[in-house]
């Protein structure tokens, strides 16, 4: 445990020290501030518009960040082979992915925190000063969290036996049609083919459905928001254990992939 | 007790991008390295040299074969911590200062502060890289990259190091350095087992060597007897000679050479040897040397390799 710790917060380090997080970061803020240009052309939905913006660029800049740290993860230390050092300590393969994950969980955090208080800094200067919004925006910030969660460990997947540019794209690409799960599903519930009917159903249960985090510029958030009212936790706790879930087997898989491979 | 064992070991990689063939790479090597020597590994470009110490290293999965060390199976994590290893042209985290790849390191062996931090510092004299701890590694010369990978291979005191060609991309100096701490490892009782084709490092460091070829192993043994199968003579170096003596020795021996005051003769076999020590004996000359002639590791090399 204490050596998945110590890969864990060694990776934070060397995410902190590269520059293309910063980069995304600064985006980030940037784009949350030119929301609050935006919401102020809006009359009379100035929150909203900030939310809307705000909430989708964390999600859009956490996910970038997710991808681009994620599959560099483990295919930097294969690429320039200081895996081969690494594995030749006491250290578990095993322990490798765990920590090379909760490493980016943690860079996450500290980046999704750091968008969340721009954001906050927007609302605040928009002239919102109820608690409720600051606190309520927290489960939707979090939410957002666990669907990046969801895509490092994905990320994480396909570094482990695909090239980057690949592995990109896969990632991106689940990132995407996850948010479409469910329409999926009902397409084809709607289509008169069981085949096509099955196959919907197949492929909605294995893609990770993102659907269920999304609730940025959602009823949920805005009318928990906008009725002062604290949202609906069952509906977080059940996104959380389907994220639990699904990383778990997806780290699993990686983990299984890596226990076989050759590093040459 | 042997402290490493290798037996019958075969790899195989599997080239080509549609059909996949196997290449052999290591073909049934067996060896086996005795606790507290220094075990030179040789051989020419590909020789597979990497690829065995790789599955010691549990890194590569060997096709067929057994590997153990320290009488443990290579997968296990207990005999990693009595273990260090230098990866061929290492390479370390860019944004890592020594001191913080040190510190990395040592946690993954559980070692605590304070006696991390101390042994960090020790380690980075050790190599010499005490001015450029707090240098970030992406800033590295290859030869300081290579001191810092010789630093985090004992920086748990290891039983056994495998070092795959510890001298590349160091300078005279660094080599004489890295020569000083293998000999000192040996003195603390540590084994090397090490890599190299640099011949001079092997020929003044190792007790014994295997010499491998095409993923084959040529031979296992002490170097002397390896090589002294091939005795080609003698050479015998005299001082404080004449023209007398020139003439007299030319008589028997072909090869003669002045360097300075120095005679450098070459005895081809035994019936020579006799007339000319004979006459330095009877003249009182001054014997400086005499040194079986045999082939250097380089022309064993290019004798037995090239066949
Ligand atoms: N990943 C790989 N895929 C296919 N063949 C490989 C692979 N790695 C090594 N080989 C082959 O295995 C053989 C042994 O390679 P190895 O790297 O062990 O040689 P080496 O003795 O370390 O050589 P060098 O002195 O150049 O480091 C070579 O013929 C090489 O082509
Ligand atoms: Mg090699």
């Amino acid at each position: 445990m204490t050596r998945i710790l110590v890969i864990a917060k060694n990776t934070f380090r060397e995410n902190v020290r590269d520059k293309v997080l910063y980069n995304l970061i600064l985006f980030a803020l940037i784009m949350i501030f030119t929301s609050l240009i935006i919401g102020q052309l809006s009359l009379g939905n100035e929150v909203k518009i900030i939310l809307d913006l705000g909430l989708a660029s964390i999600s859009i800049f956490g996910m970038l960040i997710a991808i681009f740290l994620g599959i560099g993860l483990v295919y930097k230390e294969l690429d320039k082979r200081t895996i081969y050092v690494l594995l030749a300590k006491p250290v578990r393969r095993h322990e490798f992915i765990l920590g090379k994950y909760l490493g980016l969980l943690y860079t996450l955090l500290v980046n999704v925190a750091v968008m969340t208080v721009g954001l906050e800094l927007a609302l605040l200067y928009q002239g919102e000063t109820a608690w409720s919004v600051f606190l309520n925006l927290l489960p939707a910030v979090f939410m957002i969290y666990l669907s990046l969660a969801l895509v490092t460990a994905l990320a994480l997947l396909f570094s482990t036996f695909s090239t980057p540019a690949l592995s990109a794209l896969f990632t991106f690409f689940l990132w995407i049609i996850g948010h479409f799960g469910r329409d999926l599903l009902y397409f084809g519930e709607l289509s008169k083919s069981v085949f096509v009917n099955w196959i919907c159903a197949g492929i909605y249960y294995v893609i990770p459905n993102l659907s269920i985090f999304k609730i940025m510029g959602s009823r949920h958030i805005i009318q928990s928001l906008s009725f002062y009212r604290p949202m609906d936790p069952s509906v977080v706790a059940a996104a959380f254990f389907y994220c639990l879930l699904y990383c778990a087997v997806i780290l699993s898989l990686s983990i299984a992939i890596f226990l076989r491979r050759d590093f040459k | 007790m042997p402290v490493i064992e290798i037996e019958n070991l075969t790899k195989d990689f599997l080239v080509g991008f549609w059909k996949k063939r196997p290449v052999r790479a290591l073909d049934n090597v067996s060896l086996q390295v005795e606790q507290g020597e220094i075990f030179g590994f040789l051989g020419p470009n590909g020789a597979g040299k990497s690829t065995t110490l790789k599955i010691l290293m549990h890194l590569l999965h060997p096709t067929s074969g057994a590997t153990r060390i320290l009488g443990d199976p290579v997968d296990s994590v207990g005999m990693r911590r009595r273990i260090g290893f230098l990866p061929e042209n290492p390479y370390f985290y860019d944004y890592l200062t020594p001191e913080e790849l040190l510190t990395y390191i040592g946690r993954l062996f559980g070692i605590r502060q304070p006696v991390l931090s101390q042994k960090v510092r020790t380690l980075l004299e050790t190599v010499g890289l005490a001015d450029a701890r707090s240098v970030q590694l992406r800033k590295f010369s290859k030869g300081m990259v290579q001191r810092i990978g010789i630093a985090q291979a004992i920086i748990n005191d290891p039983e056994i190091v495998f070092l795959d060609e510890p001298m590349s991309g160091l300078d005279p100096l660094g080599r004489m350095e890295v020569r000083r701490i293998i000999t000192a490892l040996k003195a603390a009782g540590v084994t090397v087992f090490f890599s190299s084709h640099i011949l001079p490092d092997v020929e003044a460091l190792c007790d014994r060597v295997a010499i491998l070829n095409k993923g084959k192993l040529q031979e296992v043994g002490v170097l002397e007897d390896i090589l002294k199968v091939r005795i080609e003579g003698h050479e015998v170096i005299l001082a404080g000679w004449s023209d007398e003596t020139l003439k007299t020795i030319r008589r028997s021996c072909e090869e003669v050479r002045t360097m300075g005051d120095r005679l450098h003769v070459r005895i081809g076999s035994r019936e020579q040897m006799e007339p000319v020590l004979k006459y330095v004996f009877e003249e009182r000359l001054e014997l400086i040397s005499m040194n079986p002639i045999r082939p250097s590791l380089e022309e064993y090399f290019f004798q037995e390799l090239k066949r």
